[in-house]
């Protein structure tokens, strides 16, 4: 496939890099020069000095044979823009990055009448993330597969959990909701657990799980937290906004929102915009003042001040004096394998989480291409994948028990999703035309579901 | 530095040398020749090394740029070292000191040789010398890389340090892919030319060799007299042919693309055969009392231009014996050069455009104090890293001619003969003046100036820097593989 991303920040430098090794042609263009050098020096990709909203700019990047552009530069109007520009002078998807929250109310109507395939905007789906991480604390993160009815949960397990020190195949007798261990992850090796595996204490795992059911499942193993109904927040971005709204607006069960922000007139601003939401105006990094806000006493900690720094050492210290659930936003992602060491809880990048959905778009895209891959997910540090398949066409692996066929190492079918039913599968289960597949694997890459079979 | 990697790439360009070096031994074997064994055993040989030093791919797989350059000056010498090993022992050049300088002459396209007669040499020889100005003149990463699939980041680090010109530029956003079309595009014009000059009348073997000479514009003929005892129509066939090879091959990926207007907006080219035109014209004139007729006179003066300023260096004419005007502009155009982005040597005519024009604007700067001016060329601007890097170029590369000078004088001929050996060494042209002239040869150079003029060739044909860096000690320096 060929991709222009418009645009060499932290999104679009590491967009490059993802879309990189997965072979595709790119070609990225900036204004700025020693930045865009220093991707292209180390991405196989070609650089172009200039505007992305300059028609003859993009012309030379070659729009007209683009099947897909991405623009993520600083500015909301130059990504839409150069969008636009983009539809008119060749036939390639686009993709926009917006920032401001304006736009982002207008999304639909945005899409339509300019005809981009895709806004994103990192605020908010950074507040997403953290908002599932909140309405589901036993878990460290949540992503969905097949429209959102199946999740894949990822957590730690403790102690005391049911699942600790059995055989998979033993713990899948005693539970009775439908769950399927993917990934177990252990130090820094990655398992894909057949049923003789023995998980232990201190293992993150990952488990797919039927949305519904996951109360269940995660009461019967002795991991169950109820939601978080009391958050504080530190600091007042575009996140922190996101965020409260979402808790707020959340129907089942009434969620208490305190928000710590240093600068007057953005209380002001968000005391207008959140009329449920306690806005303080003070700065989130002095201890007594969260102490008084009853830090030690939440549900729930998010740290989403402009700097890395702060957050992490806000987490630390919620983490030391409540029980709160902390979420840590961080924007630097280089670090990343540090910061998963220390004990601050879930953490969130904002920019990788941009690149996430728009590298999911992406191979969605291309898989009406050359590939059949409908979705995919990044486990496990990286080191496993997620493969939504959608099975279109014949093959001999169809109609077959799955304990019968025969798959490459770290392989496993994680879930079938036939005529909007969800079947975690066993051994006796089997694939049909129609159906879409969850594949979990390890250890190698596959575009099309005939390459995990011997 | 990652030596493991540096070692790794070094095999595996032992292991493309040992499929070159199977060519040679197949033409020794048509021929019925003893050599041909000799180079079959340095196939052999070579990718055996290749096979141990490429047995492990090492874990960390980065190349910092430092390390690509290293990798590349390194696999240009030890690609020598083997390629001389068969001329050698076959006896053709008895000594190896000799067959090294006639490997990296081969190699680095300039043509320079030992070998008072070449006649006599062995196809296989023949072959293989001419052979290693077609391997060379591309680049051998540019062929690896067009068919080893590698990481991202490492090969724009070794295309970096192997192609020539200011600033890289990629045709395409793969470096696999812009390979791909360049030995695409440099296969073409290869088979054109054999087939052209088959048409013409010369025999094969020759057309093979011509071929391989000018394409890669490299210089090696089996004649003694160069390509002057062909014919006219075939002389002329090969200017051309010289003349397109000096050509920055992005001009031809988009007459591929069929973006003919832009070709001829490209100022270098312009330039480029402006300049041919002009001198060529000026020499015609200038040796016309010496050939009579126009016709002869300009075909010789285009033909000698057209080898001089691609770096290619065969001739038609002992030009050594023509008036000093034209000496001195064949001695001009050695420095010049062919295009950026050809196979071509010397200092390349977009350094040069770039040279004047910032010292335009220098001068500009002393009547205007407080004008900011940009360096344009073909409607851009040149960036600051660019020009930095041309001016740095041009010192070093006057640095080596002469120290180089100096250091080769100690043989104690004239200044004629060391100052334009080290000229057409550095360049990669082949044929200087004096005793180095189109008739003579580089044998008579002691073993120390060998070594000299070898230095000069590879520095040239690499673009000074990644020779340069390697023998900068803090490149050895630091980041320590584990």
């Amino acid at each position: 496939m060929k991709v222009i991303i418009v645009g060499c920040g932290k999104v679009g430098s590491s967009l490059a890099e993802e879309l990189s090794n997965e072979n595709h042609e790119l070609t990225i263009i900036d204004t700025d020069q020693a930045r865009l050098h220093r991707t292209t020096d180390s991405i196989d990709a070609m650089g172009i000095v200039g505007d992305g909203v300059d028609y003859t700019i993009l012309l030379d990047a070659g729009i007209q044979e683009a099947d897909l552009l991405i623009a993520v530069t600083g500015s909301d109007e130059k990504n839409l823009l150069c969008c636009v520009v983009a539809r008119k002078a060749g036939h390639c998807q686009t993709i926009a990055r917006i920032r401001n929250p304006i736009y982002n109310e207008e999304q639909e109507f945005l899409r339509r009448e300019f005809g981009i395939a895709m806004l994103i905007n990192p605020s908010s789906k950074a507040a997403d993330e953290i908002f599932s991480i909140f309405k589901y604390p036993f878990a460290e993160r949540v992503d969905s597969f097949v429209n959102g009815d199946v999740a894949l949960f990822h957590f730690t397990l403790n102690e005391d959990c049911v699942l600790v020190g059995k055989m998979i195949m033993d713990s899948s007798r005693i539970i009775k909701s439908n769950a399927l261990v993917c990934t177990v992850q252990r130090d820094e090796e990655v398992f894909i657990p057949n049923g003789h595996f023995v998980l232990n204490a201190n293992d993150t795992v990952s488990v797919v799980v039927h949305r519904t059911e996951a109360t269940e499942f995660f009461t019967e193993i002795g991991m169950m937290k109820n939601p978080v109904k009391d958050v504080i927040i530190a600091g007042g971005g575009d996140t922190a906004f996101y965020l409260a709204q979402l808790l707020l607006r959340e129907k089942n069960y009434k969620t208490y929102v305190k928000l710590i922000e240093s600068d007057k007139d953005r209380c002001e601003e968000l005391a207008e915009k959140l009329p449920n939401a306690t806005i303080i105006y003070g700065d989130a990094t002095d201890r007594n003042l969260l102490s008084e806000e009853g830090l030690e006493t939440a549900g729930g900690f998010a740290s989403l001040t402009g700097f890395d720094e702060e957050n992490i050492l806000l987490s630390l210290h919620a983490k030391k004096v409540s029980g709160a659930k902390t979420v840590t936003g961080v924007s630097r992602s280089s670090f990343n394998s540090l910061i998963s060491e220390m004990k601050i809880g879930s953490v969130v990048y904002p920019g990788q989480v941009t690149s996430q959905h728009i590298l999911r778009f992406a191979r969605a895209y291309n898989s009406g291409m050359d590939s059949e891959v409908e979705n995919l997910y990044k486990l496990a540090d990286k080191k496993a994948e997620a493969l939504e398949f959608k099975i279109k066409t014949d093959g001999s692996f169809l109609g077959v028990p799955i304990m019968e066929l025969k798959f490459k190492k770290n392989t496993l079918i994680a879930c079938i999703y036939r005529d909007r039913k969800v079947i975690i599968p066993s051994g006796q289960d089997y694939l049909k035309t129609g159906d879409s597949v969850l594949v979990v694997i390890a250890g190698y890459t596959v575009s099309s579901i005939e390459e995990i079979f011997i | 530095m990652n030596y493991l990697m540096i070692l790794y790439i070094l095999g595996s360009v032992l292991k493309f040398e040992a499929v070159f070096l199977l060519l040679p031994a197949v033409v020794g074997f048509i021929y019925g020749e003893s050599s041909g064994l000799y180079f079959l055993g340095a196939a052999i040989l070579s990718l055996v090394c290749g096979m141990i030093l490429g047995h492990k791919k090492p874990e960390e797989m980065m190349l910092y740029t430092r390390e690509g350059f290293v990798s590349v000056a390194l696999s240009w010498i030890i690609m020598s070292v083997f390629g001389a090993l068969p001329m050698c022992l076959c006896g053709d050049i008895p000594f190896y000191v000799d067959a090294l300088f006639e490997t990296i002459s081969g190699f680095t396209t300039t043509g320079a040789s030992i070998c008072t007669n070449v006649e006599i040499l062995t196809h296989a020889t023949q072959f293989w010398r001419s052979f290693t100005h077609w391997i060379g003149g591309m680049g051998v990463f540019v062929f690896i890389m067009a068919i080893l699939p590698m990481m991202g980041g490492s090969t724009m680090n070794l295309m970096k340090a192997e192609s020539p010109g200011p600033s890289v530029s990629k045709l395409v956003p793969h470096v696999k892919d812009t390979a791909k079309i360049l030995y695409g595009m440099y296969i073409i014009l290869t088979v054109a030319e054999i087939g052209t000059l088959i048409m013409f009348g010369m025999p094969l073997f020759d057309s093979l060799i011509t071929t391989f000479g000018t394409v890669g514009t490299g210089g090696f003929g089996i004649k003694c007299d160069s390509i002057a005892p062909y014919s006219p129509a075939l002389q002329i066939i090969v200017t051309i042919f010289m003349i397109l090879s000096g050509i920055n091959y992005s001009a031809y990926f988009l007459v591929m693309t069929r973006k003919f207007k832009e070709v001829f907006e490209i100022e270098e080219v312009r330039w480029y055969l402006g300049v041919i035109l002009g001198s060529s014209l000026i020499i015609a004139v200038n040796i016309h009392h010496i050939y009579g007729a126009w016709g002869n006179s300009l075909r010789h003066s285009f033909f000698q231009v057209a080898s001089i300023i691609t770096t290619t260096g065969y001739a038609t004419a002992d030009f050594d014996q023509w008036p000093m005007l034209s000496k001195t502009i064949l001695v001009l155009l050695m420095f010049m050069g062919a295009c950026a982005g050809s196979t071509g040597g010397g200092i390349k005519v977009s350094r040069l455009i770039i040279l004047s024009r910032s010292v335009k604007k220098e001068l500009s700067l002393i009547i205007h104090p407080r004008e900011i001016k940009k360096i344009r060329m073909d409607g851009h601007v040149i960036e600051h890293e660019v020009l930095r890097n041309t001016n740095v170029f041009l010192v070093i590369y006057f640095m080596i001619l002469f120290i180089s000078v100096l250091l080769i004088s100690v043989d104690d001929f004239s200044f004629t003969t060391n100052f334009t050996a080290v000229v057409s060494a550095i360049n990669n042209i082949g044929p200087g003046l004096d005793m180095v002239g189109p008739t003579g040869s580089f044998a008579e150079f002691g073993a120390f100036s060998k070594f000299v003029l070898m230095f000069d060739m590879l520095a040239g044909r690499l673009e000074l820097f990644p020779v340069m860096v390697m023998l900068m000690p803090a490149t050895w320096r630091g980041r320590e593989s584990k």
